[in-house]
């Protein structure tokens, strides 16, 4: 019954990769790479879309080589991507510990991480250039964390067994991405960069086969433009946000990917998703997004519920020590609280599941610091934790030194995105995904502090390589904005706005992505069963075809109009989370981010099935879906199973 | 501006110094006086120095003026539309009373120039006697006189609070404790000066200078 | 909690503009402050009413994106909060507040409570940055930086580049955006080669934006949501000297 959902494809293979031995196939491929004469560079033109770590960082480097670069990004500035947020830190293989660290060992923890849901090749080159990415950075001048001897601090991060994570605070992303954007900024005072602040890519063109350019709409105006280029490049970040609630900046949005999909371009593993167990927890149905909290707590803080649904509106001091139910530890006696972040995610959803959940509608769990605070004393833990209880305080009102805090997991990455080859280019010649957007080299689940050293490795160090090799055989055909297929793509847009504006119904777009959201998380979330996805595949196209009736989108297209664009967004959400539970459903096993509830060890753990499933699964788009595998093989690291009990 | 304030407070400063004579008695303070415009005789012909002085003072007021007027319309433009409500969270007085205090201080000190320079203004108007012209001044019966000094004074002390303060910081004071003590030092030198100029018109008032 | 809010309706640049009040009806004490609009904002769609815009994007203090005067105060009331972080049980029940855009010429409406704040990128532009071209780096530890001067440097890159000391200042002044970035490249031994042409092209590009002059008045500091010092500005007041000493 479940087939009807999808048809089943032609496998596909990565042809970019050299093969060979595994350290020099990056160095090869570069040599490989046909050059483009400096002299040339500047006859041939590259949009980006996206200012991210990976946007950022490309549109940098391509300019500083002498392309003639334009820029876009739906913030007011570039300097507002997404990455700005990120807190914990970047890994690179530096070794600067000595502790045994290496770049054979970043790509071991990497693919192993990955639930062996990753291309060998792809992770080896990303720890390879993990090392510059670093030199890099610092030249720019991001304040990374120093030691006492004037020496770069590390420190060891989402439990791996080296200290390879650089980090500026809790405001790595921002420093990062200040680096890329001022790197930016310079290219585009020189005028090799053209900046589009506040414009959002609608659509992709594509002329005889390949991508020529994109269909923009300046936010402050209205104004629909067509940009035509020899290639684009797509940095636009991940799909979080198809949960409504996620820790992801409020504009995130699948949007230039999907409109990417839509005209051809593979999705890859959709359904996998991570899921962060330490996010402050929803207050109330006025809740629009979703704030992190650094990991580090679970260190010292002890996760508990109450043993007795009827405890659950006491006050926490009020519930004697023998009614609390400290599961993590009961559980997994040998990890505890300290259990990966899957696991942590998927035990806080079953007891709240079973109604043992506190705070507003039952959607928490403690993590209780009082233990800490006796054994350490207060001054020991404020000095650990002292920035992230005060931001706990700040949102929530509550003084964790007090009470408990209360968590509560939230989605915070998409390890799924458009697939691509070595070169990073899609399925369509001359569309390159970078950074989050591409589904990317972290598998099914993704290590703490590798989404920003993908992102930099992506647009500093391999784009440029692998974006001149397709640029040396142009500049292509000139092509005139009359051209149909140009005309065709801003129409299909304009008619597009229209239509949202016309249906002028009775219904909020936030109120259908609230809606999505649910049915997302409840279904598409950290456990997913065939029945529920089943459902939700149906849910998500009534709810859809309800959309496409009963929206109401106040306003005008010629005018700054912040609500036609989330319905703009929402839209392709609706068709992506469909896409999303379908990928789910198909993969009947549990791996990394995706737990299949039928595919569990006795104990209750992730099965994997190596043999039925080493593969990614890139979607192509239609009425009904087309599945394309590309097998996965091993050579390097062998599959084994991951334990925590 | 910077430039400019501290070569006026420069000023400032020596012409206080000079007032207090006013309690060694007559002589001493219309010596004093008389030395002004002896100052740097034989070098230079009598008067000379102080019309230099009078020169540089004069230029550097204007040229305060002058930045003073342009920083304001400066500010003006970049804030074209006001706010509708505004609350100030800074709170320092003497900083949000620059504007209005320097042009306080601007009429006040062409009132005194007409009033003790000149003698124009002044009930005894006597050009070798200022003592005397000082204490008609401030004759108790004149009450006007010294309430528009005090306010112009306390104007000047205000003026000078945040102005030391902002020249320090303008020359490229930058520590946390160099902020401290300039605000310190800003505070107790604004003191100072108008405790030393307050001095004189209150001694006449209440009868210890006569 | 009931609240009143009157807000600066302007529907483009053009528009004059004015403040419009509306009920806020029944609001957690625990929304932020952008929520509370999100629900006024539901309501005035639903009652066929043009919502209101206001930037936000990352909602945690981080992105720079949102800002607005609260009650005269850029980012509202509380300290080292941007307004995406207020909460509304820093108010009371009953209370009208007041919500308007930052106001500068160099930051034009674009409408309701949204402005352009380009004028910072191009700020930066002219010399915020280090010239490091992608590949020519030395090894990270080629240079050790002391660790003072490292955090320092930090301190000053936490600038979120909101425009809050701007909408704060009596004259309408950069200064704070700018000494926060001067100071940042300039305490690094990497930002040392530009530290002078950086300081001068990066004012001069400041008063071309049409901001205004600094005159040390502090207020954008108290309003900073990152708590940029204004011993910065000295910082960059000295390294301005000394820059058109050797010119
Ligand atoms: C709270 C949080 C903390 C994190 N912490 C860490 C961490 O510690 N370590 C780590 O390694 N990773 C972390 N991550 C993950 C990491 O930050 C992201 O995966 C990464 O920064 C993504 O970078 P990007 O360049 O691909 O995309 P983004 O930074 O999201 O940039 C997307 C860009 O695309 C533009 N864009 C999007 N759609 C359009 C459109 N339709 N038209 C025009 N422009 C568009 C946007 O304007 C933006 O410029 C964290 C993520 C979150 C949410
Ligand atoms: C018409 C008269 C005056 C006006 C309009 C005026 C105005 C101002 C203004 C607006 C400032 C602020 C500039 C800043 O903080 O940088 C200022 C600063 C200052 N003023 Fe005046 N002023 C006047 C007279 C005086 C006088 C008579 C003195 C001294 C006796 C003086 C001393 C100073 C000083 C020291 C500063 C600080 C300079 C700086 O910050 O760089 N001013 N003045
Ligand atoms: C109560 C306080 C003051 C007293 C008693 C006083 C007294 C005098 C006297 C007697 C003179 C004439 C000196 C001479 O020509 O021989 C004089 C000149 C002058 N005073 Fe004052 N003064 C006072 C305050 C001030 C203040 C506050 C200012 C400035 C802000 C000021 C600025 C001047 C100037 C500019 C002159 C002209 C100097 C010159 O002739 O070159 N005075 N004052
Ligand atoms: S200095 Fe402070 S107030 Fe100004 S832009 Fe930076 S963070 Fe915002
Ligand atoms: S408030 Fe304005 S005057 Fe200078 S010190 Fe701050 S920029
Ligand atoms: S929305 Fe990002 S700082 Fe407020």
């Amino acid at each position: 019954m479940t087939e009807s959902f999808w048809k089943d494809g032609d496998p596909i293979a990565d042809t970019a990769a050299p093969d060979g031995p595994i350290e020099t196939r990056w160095d090869r491929r570069k040599f490989s790479a046909k050059l483009v004469n400096p002299a040339n560079r500047r006859k041939l033109s590259v949009i980006v879309v996206g200012t991210g770590l990976a946007g950022g960082s490309a549109a940098a480097t391509l300019a500083e080589a002498g392309y003639k670069v334009r820029s876009y990004c739906y913030q007011d500035s570039p300097r507002r991507a997404h990455s700005i947020a990120a807190q914990g830190g970047i890994n690179a293989a530096k070794n600067y510990r000595n502790d045994g660290d290496s770049i054979h060992r970043l790509f071991y923890d990497t693919v192993k991480g990955g639930d062996f849901r990753a291309r060998e090749s792809n992770v080896y080159r990303l720890a390879q250039v993990s090392v510059n990415i670093i030199d890099q950075c610092v030249a720019q001048g991001v304040p990374f964390a120093r030691e006492y001897g004037g020496l770069l601090d590390n420190r060891s991060f989402g439990g791996t067994q080296v200290s390879r994570t650089f980090y500026a605070r809790g405001q790595t992303g921002q420093q990062l991405l200040l680096g890329a954007y001022q790197a930016m900024e310079r290219q585009i005072g020189l005028g090799n960069i053209e900046m589009f602040a506040r414009h959002e890519m609608l659509e992709l063109v594509i002329v005889d086969g390949k991508a020529r350019g994109i269909v923009v709409r300046d936010m402050v105006t209205g104004e629909i433009t067509t940009d035509l280029a020899d290639a684009v490049v797509l940095a636009s970040g991940g799909y979080g946000n198809v949960f409504f609630l996620s820790t992801n900046a409020k504009g995130c949005n699948v949007t230039a990917s999907w409109r990417a999909h839509r005209k051809g371009a593979l999705f890859a593993n959709p359904c996998y998703t991570q899921i962060h167990p330490t996010c402050i927890p929803e207050s109330g149905s006025h809740q629009s997004k979703l704030t992190l909290m650094s990991e580090s707590l679970r260190n010292d803080g002890r996760v508990w519920v109450p043993k007795r649904r009827e405890d659950c509106g006491k006050p926490a001091g009020d519930i004697a020590e023998g009614d609390r139910d400290y599961y993590l530890e009961r559980i997994y006696p040998s990890f505890g609280n300290l259990v990966p972040r899957d696991i942590a995610s998927r035990a806080a959803k079953n007891v709240c599941d079973e109604g043992r959940g506190v705070g507003p509608g039952g959607l928490g769990v403690y993590l209780d610091f009082a233990d800490a605070i006796s054994r350490l004393g207060r001054d020991a833990v404020e000095a650990k934790y002292g920035n992230l209880f005060e931001m706990y305080q700040r949102i929530t009102g509550e003084d964790p030194y007090e009470v408990p805090m209360r968590i509560y997991p939230a989605v915070h990455y998409t390890m799924g995105g458009l697939w691509v080859d070595y070169d990073l280019q899609s399925t369509i010649p001359g569309l390159f995904v970078v950074g989050e957007a591409n589904f990317s080299d972290h598998g099914a689940n993704r290590l703490g502090a590798s989404a920003l050293m993908q992102g930099l490795a992506d647009g500093y160090f391999v784009l440029p390589h692998t974006l001149a090799n397709y640029l040396a055989s142009g500049p292509y055909e000139k092509i005139s904005p009359d051209h149909e297929e140009v005309v065709a793509a801003r129409t299909q847009v304009e008619e597009r706005i229209q239509k949202l504006l016309s249906i002028n119904g009775d219904r909020t777009v936030d109120s259908f992505h609230r809606e999505l959201g649910h049915i997302m998380w409840e279904y598409c979330g950290m456990e997913r069963t065939e029945e529920g996805l089943t459902k939700a595949i149906g849910l998500i196209r009534g709810l859809r075809e309800e959309f496409w009736t009963r929206v109401k989108v106040p306003g005008t297209g010629e005018q700054l109009n912040q609500n036609l664009e989330k319905a703009g967004r929402v839209a392709d959400f609706l068709e992506l989370g469909e896409l999303m539970c379908i990928d789910a459903l198909h993969r009947a096993e549990s791996a990394g981010g995706h737990f299949r509830a039928e595919s569990q060890t006795p104990d209750g753990e992730a099965l994997r099935h190596d043999d039925e499933f080493s593969y990614v699964a890139a979607w192509e788009y239609g009425e009904t879906p087309t599945l394309h595998k590309e097998k996965l093989d091993f050579e390097y690291v062998h599959p084994s199973t991951r334990s925590y009990k | 501006m910077a430039v400019t304030g501290l070569l006026l407070v420069g000023f400032l400063y020596a012409h206080m110094i000079g007032n207090l004579k006013i309690f060694v008695g007559a002589k001493s303070f219309d010596d004093y006086a008389h030395w002004l415009r002896t100052i740097g005789v034989p070098l230079l012909p009598e008067t000379w120095y102080l019309w230099i002085q009078r020169a540089v003072l004069t230029l550097a007021l204007i040229a305060h003026i002058v930045a003073a007027t342009v920083l304001t319309r400066r500010a003006r433009k970049a804030r074209p539309v006001r706010y509708a409500r505004r609350t100030k969270v800074q709170g320092s007085y003497a900083a949000r009373t620059m504007r209005w205090g320097g042009v306080i201080i601007a009429l006040f000190v062409v009132y005194h120039i007409l009033d003790l320079t000149t003698g124009t203004l002044n009930p005894v108007g006597d050009r070798e006697h200022p003592y005397a012209n000082v204490v008609a001044d401030f004759a108790p019966g004149r009450w006007y006189v010294t309430l528009f000094y005090t306010l112009a004074i306390v104007s000047v002390g205000f003026h000078l609070r945040h102005g030391l303060f902002s020249a320090v910081r303008t020359m490229g004071q930058q520590t946390q404790r160099g902020e401290r003590i300039a605000r310190a030092a800003a505070l107790v030198l604004s003191v100072v000066l108008v405790v030393g100029y307050l001095a004189v018109p209150f001694a006449v008032l209440t009868g210890l200078v006569d | 909690m009931d609240i009143q809010v009157r807000v600066w309706r302007q529907s483009d640049p053009s528009d004059k503009g004015r403040m419009v009040t509306y009920d806020v009806k029944d609001i957690s004490p625990d929304a932020s402050f952008l929520e509370m609009l999100d629900v006024l904002n539901e309501k005035l769609i639903l009652d066929g009413d043009d919502p209101i815009a206001f930037d936000h994007d990352c909602r945690e203090g981080i992105c720079g994106m949102c800002g607005m005067m609260i009650n005269g105060v850029a980012h509202g009331p509380e300290r080292a909060t941007t307004t995406c972080q207020l909460h509304m049980r820093h108010f009371n029940d009953g209370d009208v507040i007041d919500v308007e855009p930052w106001r500068a010429s160099a930051f034009p409406v674009v409408k309701d409570l949204v402005v352009n704040r380009g004028a910072f990128d191009r700020i930066i532009q002219a010399g915020g940055y280090i010239t490091a071209p992608t590949g020519t780096a030395p090894d990270a530890h080629a240079t050790p930086v002391p660790k003072p001067d490292a955090d320092a440097a930090f301190e000053a890159a936490t600038c979120i580049g909101c425009g809050a000391c701007v909408a704060a200042c009596p004259n309408g002044s950069s200064m704070l955006f700018t000494a926060a970035k001067v100071a940042h490249l300039g305490l690094l031994p990497q930002g040392q080669p530009e530290r002078d042409s950086r300081v001068v092209d990066m004012l001069e590009a400041q008063d071309e934006e049409g901001f205004g002059g600094c005159t040390n008045m502090g207020e954008c500091t108290t309003v900073c949501p990152k708590g940029i010092p204004l011993t910065l500005i000295g910082r960059l007041n000295n390294d301005y000297r000394k820059a058109m000493k050797k010119r």
